[in-house]
């Protein structure tokens, strides 16, 4: 590729003549990249762009779209309550999980590195199990409202409590249970990735490090194996802001919908009462909308951040 | 990248021993995850318990974190309930297998051809498409299912196998984690292999590919896990073309009354993954082992 300086200098035609070179010169990267790019195209691309101006309009999925422009945005910023409650929801409980799963993964990721690659395996599939499974149903169970409930039998059984607490109904737990559970389940791809980011550092680099004077496991991480992890690391970032930003099926199918007092109500939860409850997909995608927005913000903070980091 | 060039010593075995690295402080990092993943655990385990636990012993008082009398009852009135209807049981396994294979192949190969030219070759337009991948990560709307269903009927996809599969084949997760990964293989390897006269398909599958064995096998268990977990309850509708997550799940969905069904459904969905899971890891440990480093 020509630098910006070069590309200055010449006209219009001439850019374009080149370009087109350049083109013609990768035509087998084009030929590579087109299996995905085709089913990409057809089936996130399109549906993507056909779904961006239905924040401006008031549609139904019975009649055709008609257009209100910001009117739904006004709504929900001025009117609507319970949207409010919603980010308030989303923004603590994006706080708890965000921060401390991307923590966590990485933590993990690095100590389960430390030992015996048998065993290595053995602990990486008990943490990774969680986000493969869907045990909702365990969960309803420990934590039971009656005194049928583990939690609940534990702590009757030590005295702590005199009668069952209401883990899944009372207001002020529900969205304490939600955070548990979300992240039991958040050792998921972001994990996995940086796993695989471990496997990959090349031993030398180790060797080298050592001959080197690294004196601890410490430094061994900070000097050599953070630096040469960058891209795993961002990948995590990006996919601990989606899970902890558009969580909303752990709140639905343990603590029901809606949630007590819509204590446990997060963004996606509200946007799916609108989408498929009452069918009000202009709404339900103005609220999307927003949440992209501030999602695409967020990423692009820490991408700048761990790059800095980085260098 | 500099350090790699020097290269010091190539050991044919895996060894944990390596500068500062006391055997105490294993030990502990050891117990420390142990505790840790006891906890992790424990739900799964009491989801196999209460698949095993008879219907008597589901409700006793006080729960209990063991099984007294194991019954299988729970997995036969699962795969009971599941052949009452007039398809039968082997039908829904012959689609799940069909649709996760065909979806597992096809997003490896085409995400790993993508993400090798996205991330080591620089064309007019690469820039465009690795910024569209990511904001698509997080492009997170319920109205997009609509939109592809509106495309999938345009298409005449609906009610046909395609509609199961088709929509999943592109997933830009895997395309991303694959080329976050690529990146950091050194231009000089690719440059060399130009300047033998190997044309960029060749070096991606012969000589990229070999040495993204972590990355690979994480893609293979993310795209495995997806498919497998298809449910497409309004793509398809005939109950010859259904797949094992939807029926499971009707069969387990009464409330806590079939709590044990549900628990023997989620634990017999579980079980794929985490076979290929554990293929997966081996094939990582064993280049490990063979190779030793990396190029």
């Amino acid at each position: 590729m020509l630098d910006s300086a070069e590309i200055g200098k010449r006209t219009r035609k001439e850019n374009r003549r080149l370009t087109w070179l350049a083109v013609k010169q990768n035509k087998s990267s084009y030929l590579m990249i087109l299996p995905f790019m085709l089913f990409f195209l057809v089936f996130t691309i399109v549906p993507v762009v056909m779904s961006l101006p239905m924040g401006f309009t008031d549609f139904n999925m019975v009649q055709m779209p008609k257009f209100v422009g910001l009117s739904n945005y006004t709504t929900l910023f001025l009117s609507d309550k319970i949207f409010i409650q919603s980010i308030r929801v989303t923004l603590v409980f994006a706080l708890f999980t965000g921060p401390i799963s991307y923590i966590l993964c990485f933590l993990l990721a690095w100590l389960i590195n430390e030992l015996h690659p048998r065993l290595r395996t053995i602990f990486t599939l008990i943490f990774y199990a969680p986000s493969m499974a869907n045990v909702y149903t365990v969960w309803k169970l420990i934590f039971s409202g009656d005194s049928y409930g583990y939690i609940n039998s534990f702590l009757l059984d030590l005295g702590i409590i005199s009668s069952p607490i209401q883990w899944l109904t009372d207001g002020n737990y529900v969205l304490g249970v939600t955070i548990v559970v979300q992240m039991w389940i958040s050792l998921g791809a972001g994990f996995l990735a940086l796993r695989a980011g471990f496997q990959n550092i090349d031993r030398s680099q180790y060797e080298a490090g050592a001959i080197e004077g690294i004196k601890s496991r410490w430094q061994e991480l900070i000097y050599i194996t953070i630096p040469s992890m960058g891209p795993q690391l961002m990948f995590a970032a990006v996919m601990q802001i989606v899970s902890s930003f558009t969580a909303g099926t752990v709140s639905q199918n343990l603590v029901g919908f809606p949630s007590t007092d819509y204590q446990a109500h997060t963004i996606m939860n509200h946007a799916y009462d609108y989408g498929w409850i009452r069918y009000e997909m202009g709404y339900a995608s103005a609220i999307c909308m927003i949440l992209f927005v501030v999602m695409y913000i967020l990423n692009k903070l820490i991408g700048k951040i761990l790059s800095k980091y980085m260098d | 990248m500099a350090k790699k060039e020097k290269g010091y010593g190539t050991h044919l075995k895996v060894s944990t021993k390596r500068a500062g690295h006391k055997i105490g402080g294993t030990i502990g990092i050891f117990i420390f995850l142990l505790v840790l993943a006891l906890f992790m655990a424990l739900p799964i385990y009491l989801a196999v318990v209460m698949s095993l636990k008879p219907v008597q012993e589901l409700f006793v008082f006080p729960p209990k974190l063991y099984v007294i009398d194991p019954t299988l009852s729970n997995y036969s009135a699962m795969f009971r309930l599941c052949s009452d209807l007039w398809v039968p049981f082997s039908r829904y396994v012959v689609n799940s297998v069909g649709v996760t294979v065909t979806v597992t192949v096809c997003q490896v190969i085409f995400a790993s051809m993508a993400a090798f030219c996205l991330a080591k070759v620089r064309f007019p337009g690469a820039k465009a498409i690795n910024a569209i991948i990511v904001v698509s990560l997080l492009y997170q709307s319920n109205v997009i299912y609509i939109m592809q269903y509106m495309v999938m009927a345009k298409l005449h996809m609906i009610d046909t196998p395609w509609a199961l599969i088709l929509p999943s084949i592109a997933a830009p997760m895997n395309l991303f984690l694959m080329r976050q990964s690529m990146s950091q293989v050194p231009d000089a390897m690719i440059e060399a292999a130009k300047v033998d006269g190997a044309g960029m398909f060749r070096i991606c599958w012969q000589i990229v590919m070999p040495n993204q064995k972590p990355a690979l096998m994480t893609v293979i268990i993310f795209s495995f896990q997806a498919a497998w977990n298809i449910q497409g309850g309004t793509l398809v509708f005939s109950e010859s073309l259904k797949t094992l997550p939807t029926v499971v799940q009707q069969a387990a969905a009464a409330g806590l009354a079939r709590a044990g069904v549900a628990m023997a459904a989620a634990v017999f969905m579980l079980v794929p993954p985490i076979v290929i899971f554990m293929l997966a890891q081996r094939q990582v440990i064993e280049t490990m082992a063979h190779s030793g480093i990396k190029d």
